[in-house]
């Protein structure tokens, strides 16, 4: 397989819980993302479910390099990106783009679209010239299918599905190679979530993108990615194809999380098996020994509690099809329920 | 009388018929309700589904009678709870039901809790206030109440203020905080929008128990389509503040009779369109100051016919229990 355009290796962010007013002492960090490791090869789309909390943004934040990490490596075409500097970083500060949650605040209320959406080449004016930066904006904004016209536009003369377009032409300006995609559907209507959602798709295709697509309803993430990573309290507890997922996964949470998402089917009621978690997510600052999800688990035995399972892959001679890493002692496919 | 109405002679215990409500702003009338009529009955679950600005909240804060005046202004329709009229009795009636008669539980709960004080007392203080009880008999009805919403150590809990609460666990005070005097309908407006899916399936499960245990209409507000399909009885389908479709939750999935809601169902990712284009409904919800004439939907209706620019469609009545406003309704209905 070719070079992966983005990889990143045992990547940590922790953050430090602080308190004292004038002399701050450290008690503990917040283990947001805790050793997370995957490739994004060209052209793909990966996709990042999980609860709140599991460290999904955080991990946009730092592929982003907006955040420092504590330790691990992200590396962009071959070169770690905490040690690009001056014009190297700048050129990633190009390839790399983001598209946020909320339509709503990311964008500044007091700049026109067209000033929005052009504000990157002010940064990067190589991108396009003075002269030709205006038509530039109004292609972008026809290519997002928003009218060229409402250039002059203020954002709240959008609707949320339109404002979020102008957020995909503002991260589309540079020609970037990799999108962040962090919940960028989750705050619209159904009927405009499936536009938007149609749209990323055909970007993709047109500009030979890679996504990372974050976001915590399954179904969504289903539609768009090739392959998946599941991730609870800071780490990734499987990853794989996006049929290996949802069609074969091995790992508890995953099967829970996919067993508790209501199907928009009232002839299935009450005709699935529903595996009910109990109690909340552990707090990342101070997670539970071995295993992060024993305390919820219905596998757990002491053995989860003393070693923490590696993300490996647990052959057992099955389809190849379906084998993929998961960070379960116990890893083993469920009897497949109607789904 | 409308279809929703299948019963005559005992009436349901809930009764919402053509509500009327505008909102005078400085940038003119929005009509956000145009005659939504709505019922429900005891121990049935009546989901009513939109998405933003369908006018779903609104309805359920006329129910309350908790609307901001101004600039809402209730022009017309009735609410009727066990027959009486909840818009024309005193205001001190009206607090009397509140509660009591009709509860309603909120999306965000960290907003809906005040943080300054305590769970325990913003439970035990309507318990205090609307039933007399002493402070020591709503503590420990309080400690019950938590206990029954499955708040592990209820009567540490107890003394905790909101923000040491998860996510799930606001949701479940607030749900407690609901039943505290014992409601004969509960609406819940998006009671798991802001969860987690695991946590959202556990007050679900919450939910129905309850309801089930005490025989309580519930009128679930949402715009999710998974969460109607697992428990609703009946389902009532907004756009621009009217209803457009009412059925029972089977018909309505397997042979919806509105544009809308069939457009609805197909733009849900699915497993066999995978990677395929969705499909959408093009356009937006039209702005409520400046409702398209005719059919509100047409601007966005692939059926979309000459009736529909300039005539409003009525409800027609498609057997029992179900209507749909649409002037194709029995078209659309009978497609495959």
């Amino acid at each position: 397989m070719a070079e992966p355009i983005l990889s990143v290796r045992n990547l940590v962010k922790h953050f430090p819980l602080r308190v004292g007013v004038v002399f701050k002492r450290v008690v503990g960090h917040v283990r947001a993302v805790d050793g997370v490791s995957f490739d994004l090869h060209r052209g793909e789309t990966l996709g990042v479910v999980g609860e709140s909390g599991c460290g999904k943004s955080t991990l946009a934040q730092v592929l982003m390099r907006l955040e420092p990490p504590t330790s691990g490596a992200v590396t962009f075409e071959g070169r770690n990106i905490f040690d690009m500097r001056g014009a190297e970083l700048r050129r990633l500060r190009r390839d790399i783009q983001i598209v946020l949650q909320d339509p709503y605040t990311s964008l500044n209320p007091r700049m026109t679209v067209g000033d929005i959406v052009g504000e990157p080449f002010e940064i990067h004016p190589e991108v396009a010239p003075k002269a030709s930066r205006r038509q530039r904006v109004q292609e972008l904004l026809d290519v997002v299918g928003l009218n060229p016209e409402h250039i002059n536009r203020y954002p709240h003369q959008f609707s949320g599905g339109q404002r979020q377009r102008i957020g995909i032409a503002r991260a589309l300006a540079l020609r970037p190679k990799v999108i962040i995609c962090d919940e960028p559907v989750s705050a619209l209507d159904v009927s405009i979530q499936a536009q938007v959602m149609n749209l990323l798709g055909e970007l993709q295709t047109e500009f030979g993108l890679s996504y990372v697509f974050i976001a915590h309803d399954l179904s969504v993430v289903r539609h768009l990615s090739d392959r998946v990573a599941v991730m609870y309290l800071g780490k990734i507890a499987e990853i794989g194809t996006e049929t290996s997922i949802y069609e074969h996964p091995t790992h508890p949470y995953t099967q829970a999380l996919l067993s508790a998402v209501p199907v928009p089917d009232p002839e299935l009621r009450g005709r699935r098996e529903v595996i009910r978690l109990s109690g909340d997510v552990p707090s990342p600052v101070d997670p539970p020994s071995g295993c992060r999800f024993r305390t919820r688990c219905w596998k757990a035995t002491d053995l989860c509690a003393e070693q923490e399972p590696p993300l490996t892959l647990r052959l057992d001679g099955s389809d190849a099809d379906r084998e993929h890493p998961s960070a379960c002692h116990f890893a083993e496919p469920r009897p497949h329920v109607v789904a | 009388m409308s279809a929703s109405m299948s019963r005559v002679d005992d009436q349901p215990l809930l009764v919402v018929s053509d509500l009327q409500v505008e909102f005078r702003t400085s940038d003119g009338v929005a009509k956000v309700l145009n005659g939504v009529s709505y019922h429900v009955d005891a121990g049935e679950t009546m989901a009513v589904l939109g998405e933003s600005g369908s006018g779903k909240s609104v309805t359920a804060q006329t129910i309350m009678g908790i609307l901001d005046t101004p600039p809402a202004h209730v022009t017309g329709g009735s609410v009727r709870f066990h027959g009486e009229d909840l818009l024309t009795v005193s205001p001190e009636r009206r607090r009397e039901v509140r509660g009591s008669g009709i509860a309603m539980i909120f999306q965000d709960a960290l907003s809906a809790l005040n943080p300054v004080f305590t769970i325990g007392f913003q439970i035990a203080e309507q318990l205090r206030l609307r039933q007399g009880m002493t402070r020591r008999e709503a503590r420990r009805r309080t400690i019950e109440l938590l206990d029954l919403v499955r708040i592990p150590h209820a009567a540490r809990r107890v003394d905790e203020y909101p923000h040491e609460f998860s996510g799930g666990m606001r949701q479940r005070a607030m749900i407690a905080m609901s039943l505290a005097l014992d409601p004969e309908v509960l609406i819940a407006d998006e009671p798991t929008t802001a969860l987690d899916v695991t946590v959202q399936a556990q007050i679900m499960d919450l939910l129905k128990e309850i309801q089930d245990e005490r025989q309580m209409g519930l009128i679930l507000i949402t715009h999710d389509l998974g969460v109607v399909a697992e428990v609703a009885d009946r389902i009532a389908v907004m756009y621009a503040g009217r209803i457009v479709e009412e059925a029972d939750a089977r018909s309505l999935y397997r042979r919806p009779a509105h544009p809308y809601t069939e457009a609805l169902l197909d733009s849900i990712p699915r497993l066999d369109l995978k990677g395929q284009q969705l499909r959408t409904i093009r356009g937006t919800p039209p702005s409520l100051l400046n409702v398209p004439p005719g059919c509100p939907f047409h601007p966005r209706c692939p059926r979309a016919a000459e009736p529909c620019r300039t005539t409003l469609p009525t409800r027609v009545a498609l057997g029992v229990g179900r209507a749909s406003a649409c002037h194709f309704a029995e078209e659309v209905v009978s497609r495959g």
